[in-house]
């Protein structure tokens, strides 16, 4: 039988989660025994070349790319898991849904106090940068996820166990250090 | 502002437990309380700023900003937007020039929106200045517009006459109706004030908690605790000092029954208190008022300094030595959760009217600390009869576990709305046929939002604490009605509104809640969508007080009994759809930045 299929990708997040997976230290050697990954940062591969089992998505959307990349996803994968408290519930970035959109972007390019030499009033508007959304959403805010993994970063342990839950189909062990986070 | 707030202090004896009255003091004269006033009170009575911006900002008839020489507020609820608010709203906006939520630039009027202020039966209904204006139509509103504009006092804009009974009287004047439809044992009008303490007097406290318990009542609120077991607790209790409550707070939307009793027999109302107030040994009573009802106060005060005079209030009650008892009225400031009684009683201590948590009930610690009744308006005008025509009698209306009757505000599409006294036991059809119908009739709303939305194969239903147990509000809709729309939106919008934000199940699950609902409204939702509102909804159990408890009612309600209304509004083909549109958004950065969508 072959190995399940892995997929992961950061949207609007820090990287902070791959690290965590990074974490998981020897048992990475479990882990390519156990799985094979496909588009993923960890290996560099940038495009699906076949169906998946398992799609962690770190990070929620901020702009248009953000949303065709995680809806690609989707497309692939047949299980999605929310890695992260951006994924989750925007996290971070989502401090800037409370500030119209006009009014970020004019205090990031037009009247900040680090703003030099716009002397064209520009905001970047090149058509290959991705646009930016109204606000930064959650994933379950744009496609169905099946699983939320919380943290910031989701603990090692965490992100180990659920992967091993979802690989063998056993049950997940949620000790109560690995879900009380204060 | 400074004066005058120094003169209040004064008139309260820095006591910080009475800073409702403080601030509403204050709010009335000037029509907010500054931040100097705040600075003020907190050093008068050594409380911090924090402290009293707690209590000032919980309520929305307070306010740190100037409300305007007129503070119109109209009222939201679902039958106020039935009989046309819309309209209404729109009329003021254009008259004024300004949006709700606004001031015009001169500082003359602010036009606010509020909940339910108690006048379904004549709705739409505006308080301005503290006064009522019902049945507003766009004319009447240029009318008040002008008459604000040429400087009016309020109390000479009115066209019409006044309404009926005691709202003529010369303390009252409003153009409020009472629209009583039937009259039973409770609002009998020949009724003879004292008889009931005289009778008592001879008794002992044990011996009329006795009768009460033997009557069966139970609190008309809603809750339907038994009255004479909740009176019994309070005077076992341990405590050099007791208090009667009455909660007229009277907020669930549709209900206006309270307001009826308080303006029509003020004095059963009273003695029922002072009834109280001898069974558990308490020597003060304190009637707590819903600010919406302030045009009554003047009223109110002059029938109770008559009682003071007629010695049914104060020392040695109709020569009884030792009996005395008074009573204070104990304003809010627009909270519906003050009517959960916990939440009553921190409000009339000067706090956020947050319910508290239980045990200890308050029959063993309640208003500042001791053994406190606390019982709804109609309670205590039923017990008022029970103490002068029996037990037996009592029991002989209603059910077995229902005994009574009940007053029931009827409102929304019928031909005759208004308060009716009926024994408990009659179907919701029976109860139709009573007030009369134009159109078929597509639900009904039994004991306001927090109660439930039932359908035709349900009006064979008994009213009552064994079947369907109300606090007497019940909200006709006729099939012309979208009840989504209509009904379960505005509702849910009241409890997100009222919620005090103290369990988080209530702050936030509600406008979780909403925003699924207006998905299946814009077409965006799916099966998955009525499921799980249904499964979210169990969570606010949690919640510490009724009002937490029930806010998904609406929605809970009409998902069993007009499961249809939602399935036909849900897509068939989609299993699952999160409602997002790319296209909007990316709308708003396209302009900042001029670029052309190319998603």
């Amino acid at each position: 039988m072959s190995k399940p299929i892995v997929a992961t990708t950061s949207l609007a997040g820090c990287f902070g989660c791959h690290m965590s997976v990074l974490d998981i230290d020897e048992r990475i050697l479990e882990l390519i025994d156990l799985v094979d990954f496909d588009k993923s940062p960890v290996n560099d591969i940038k495009k699906f070349s076949r169906t998946c089992d398992i799609g962690l998505i770190e990070g929620g959307c901020c702009n248009s790319e953000n949303v065709h990349v995680l809806k690609d996803f989707r497309e692939h994968c047949k299980i999605l898991v929310s890695v992260g408290e951006c994924a989750i519930m925007g996290g971070l970035p989502a401090m800037r849904n409370g500030i119209p959109l006009r009014e970020c972007l004019e205090e990031a390019y037009l009247n900040g106090p680090t703003v030099q030499n716009n002397k064209l009033k520009l905001i970047p508007n090149d058509p290959e940068i991705p646009i930016l959304l109204d606000k930064v959403y959650p994933c379950h805010e744009i496609v169905k996820m099946d699983y939320h993994l919380p943290g910031c970063p989701p603990r090692a342990d965490l992100i180990w166990e659920a992967l091993i839950a979802l690989v063998t189909g056993g049950e997940m062990k949620l000790p109560y250090e690995v879900v009380k986070f204060d | 502002m400074k004066k005058f707030t120094q003169k209040v202090l004064e008139k309260y004896h820095h006591d910080k437990t009475r800073l409702m009255d403080i601030l509403i003091a204050i709010q009335k004269e000037f029509g907010y309380v500054g931040s100097d006033a705040v600075e003020q009170i907190a050093q008068e009575l050594s409380m911090s700023e924090v402290d009293v911006e707690q209590t000032l900002s919980f309520y929305h008839f307070f306010s740190m900003q100037p409300t305007g020489m007129y503070s119109i507020y109209l009222n939201t609820s679902a039958v106020s937007n039935m009989m046309g608010r819309t309209q209404v709203a729109a009329a003021f906006e254009k008259a004024t020039g300004i949006k709700f939520g606004q001031v015009t630039p001169d500082g003359r009027i602010g036009l606010f929106e509020t909940s339910c202020i108690g006048m379904n039966d004549q709705e739409p209904a505006a308080i301005i200045n503290n006064r009522i204006f019902t049945k507003l139509t766009s004319f009447r509103v240029k009318e008040i517009v002008r008459d604000i504009k040429e400087g009016k006092p309020v109390t000479e804009m009115y066209t019409a006459g006044f309404g009926d009974g005691a709202n003529r009287d010369d303390a009252v004047q409003s153009v409020v109706s009472n629209n009583i439809r039937k009259i039973g044992p409770i609002l009998d009008p020949n009724y003879k004030v004292g008889e009931a303490i005289k009778k008592i007097i001879a008794m002992t406290p044990e011996q009329v908690i006795a009768m009460v318990k033997n009557s069966g009542i139970r609190g008309r609120g809603g809750a339907g605790f038994p009255t004479g077991l909740k009176w019994e607790f309070c005077h076992n209790a341990e405590g050099d000092r007791k208090y009667i409550f009455c909660n007229a707070d009277e907020g669930e939307p549709g209900t206006f029954k309270d307001r009826v009793i308080l303006t029509e027999l003020p004095r059963l109302l009273f003695e029922g208190m002072v009834v109280a107030g001898y069974a558990v040994g308490a020597r003060e009573g304190i009637l707590y008022l819903r600010y919406e009802y302030m045009y009554l106060e003047e009223y109110l005060e002059k029938i109770l300094s008559a009682a003071r005079e007629k010695h049914y209030l104060g020392k040695d009650i109709m020569g009884k030595t030792g009996f005395d008892f008074d009573i204070r009225i104990q304003f809010g400031a627009g909270a519906y959760v003050c009517g959960e009684e916990s939440a009553l009683i921190e409000s009339a201590e000067g706090k956020r009217g947050e319910p508290r948590d239980r045990p200890p009930f308050p029959v063993e610690k309640g208003y500042l600390e001791k053994p406190t009744v606390v019982n709804n308006v109609e309670t205590l005008c039923s017990v008022v009869k029970v103490i002068l025509k029996g037990a037996e009698w009592y029991r002989s209306f209603g059910t077995a576990e229902s005994t009574g009757t009940k007053l029931l505000s009827i409102s929304g599409d019928c031909r005759n709305p208004g308060v009716y006294e009926v024994a408990w036991g009659f179907t919701v059809n029976d109860i139709l046929e009573m007030v009369g119908t134009a159109n078929p009739v597509q639900a009904v709303q039994v004991g306001g939002p927090s109660g439930s939305l039932i359908g035709p194969n349900e009006f064979n239903r008994i009213l009552g604490y064994e079947d369907l147990a109300t606090g007497g509000s019940l909200i006709i809709f006729d099939e012309n009605r979208d009840l989504l729309t209509d009904v379960v939106l505005n509702f849910m919008d009241f409890f997100i509104e009222e919620s005090c934000g103290s369990c988080s199940t209530c702050r936030i699950l509600p406008s979780v809640l909403r925003a699924k609902l207006l998905k299946i409204l814009n077409a965006r939702g799916v099966a998955q969508d009525i499921d799980d509102m249904l499964a979210w909804s169990r969570f606010l159990k949690a919640s510490r007080c009724g009002l937490g408890q029930t806010a998904a009612n609406p929605i809970v309600s009409t998902i069993k009994n007009f499961r249809h209304l939602y399935e036909a509004k849900i897509q068939t083909r989609k299993a699952y759809d999160t409602g997002f549109d790319l296209s909007r958004a990316v709308q708003e950065a396209c302009e900042v930045t001029g670029r052309i969508p190319n998603i």
